[in-house]
């Protein structure tokens, strides 16, 4: 009995490194968003981008008090300064399917408020009225996220394994 | 040629006070235009002085320039679409005379809204100008309720068109933000006193009350101005002129 069990084991590891081999896309294990990061590659955001990761909200929340008390209205952290580098370049949004904004938070499944009243246009763009359909389609994708795991499966990027 | 050691002395002392003295001057000019890492202080308090014998019956013009620069959007529904202006007609009965001003948020130095807020999102700017930080209105619309004037409105619905400067959303109770985007950016007026003037009304003037040099301060030191419900005692920012 305990010699059929390690064959069984021993055959089922040789099938599935197999199928593994046979898989190159190993990234697609864990899906990642795949937003695009700037529109001029050779732009340096206003901090590191594992510091921006991990801590956009902070410089957010901290300049938008600063911002509407006391009048401050420095670009460093500002949130239209956010959106009018990180704008898609054909849609001019953050928003949408492969927004900047709205690919990663639909990813991580964390609620994006911001644009209930900010813009998400940039500046230059917002001379023409936006559709109400980018906030629906945030709305959309942000519950497809939330209902399966599968639609994130056609954001995957091939790149580092984490 | 040579100097001696009384001239030397004295061509450097007038040198070291010119030195001393120029920077001096410029340091005022620098205190009076504030740069944008600086915090707004109570050195300034913006205010307006309308002119109502200037305002023309019919035109809209402010209310128009006041809604485009700041992405006020109508649904064409006149009982909730939010106004941050809106033209007021007064008619005296005994004699018939009509006339009409622009009627706004008129950022009052004791502001009931500020009062009544639960929560510190109505506020008043150390320059005077009375705000709604929306990212902390919970819309309870107490303000609204609050306000003499009727200046505040609750938005409704959903909102598109925001501009960059002025974020406005569903939910939150908003008002004449005394366009303070271009009050940082140092314009120096608002996009209604701009659409006055360009009309050329002039019934519109935007300024510092608390400068003694500036148009403002000179007109209300010269000739007579009202504020509106004065018995309230809220010292409001807008006076008015002619009603």
């Amino acid at each position: 009995m305990k010699r059929l069990f390690l064959v069984l084991c021993t055959v089922l590891a040789m099938l599935s490194s197999a199928v593994y081999a046979a898989d190159d896309r190993k990234s697609a294990r864990v899906p990642l968003p795949a937003f695009k990061t700037s529109t001029d590659k050779s732009a340096q955001c206003v901090e590191p981008t594992d510091v921006m990761r991990r801590d956009h909200m902070q410089f957010i929340l901290h300049q938008r008090d600063k911002t509407v008390h006391d009048g401050i209205r420095t670009t460093k952290h500002s949130f239209a300064n956010c959106v009018d580098c990180h704008a898609d370049a054909k849609t001019g949004s953050v928003l949408g399917k492969d927004g900047f904004c709205e690919s990663c938070h639909a990813y991580t499944a964390v609620k994006l408020d911001c644009f209930e009243c900010h813009s998400a246009l940039r500046e230059t763009a917002n001379v023409t009225t936006p559709s109400s359909s980018t906030v629906r389609a945030l709305n959309v994708s942000q519950q497809e996220a939330g209902e399966s795991a599968g639609s994130t499966g056609s954001r995957q990027v091939k790149g580092k394994n984490p | 040629m040579s100097i001696n050691r009384r001239q030397f002395l004295g061509l450097s002392g007038a040198a070291v006070a010119a030195t001393a003295l120029a920077p001096g001057l410029r340091l005022i000019e620098l205190a009076q235009a504030r740069s944008p890492e600086e915090a707004v202080t109570s050195l300034h308090r913006w205010g307006l002085l309308i002119d109502a014998s200037k305002c023309a019956d019919g035109c809209t013009s402010c209310v128009d320039a006041c809604h485009v620069e700041n992405g006020v959007t109508s649904h064409n529904r006149p009982a909730t679409d939010a106004q941050w202006i809106r033209k007021v007609t007064l008619k005296d009965k005994q004699t018939g005379h009509v006339q009409t001003l622009p009627l706004m948020c008129l950022h009052c130095e004791h502001p009931p809204c500020v009062d009544v807020c639960p929560t510190g999102a109505s506020f008043k700017r150390a320059d005077g100008i009375v705000l709604v930080d929306k990212h902390i209105c919970i819309g309870c619309r107490y303000c609204m309720m609050a306000c003499p004037y009727k200046a505040r409105s609750f938005v409704h619905e959903v909102t598109t068109g925001q501009k960059a400067h002025a974020p406005r959303g569903k939910g939150t109770v908003e008002s004449c933000t005394l366009c303070v985007h271009k009050v940082d950016r140092g314009d120096g007026s608002t996009a209604c006193a701009d659409a006055c003037k360009q009309e050329g009304h002039q019934a519109i003037l935007f300024g510092d009350l608390k400068d003694p040099g500036s148009e403002i301060s000179k007109r209300l030191a010269s000739q007579p101005s009202t504020q509106l419900r004065a018995d309230l005692k809220l010292n409001t920012g807008v006076r008015f002129q002619g009603i």
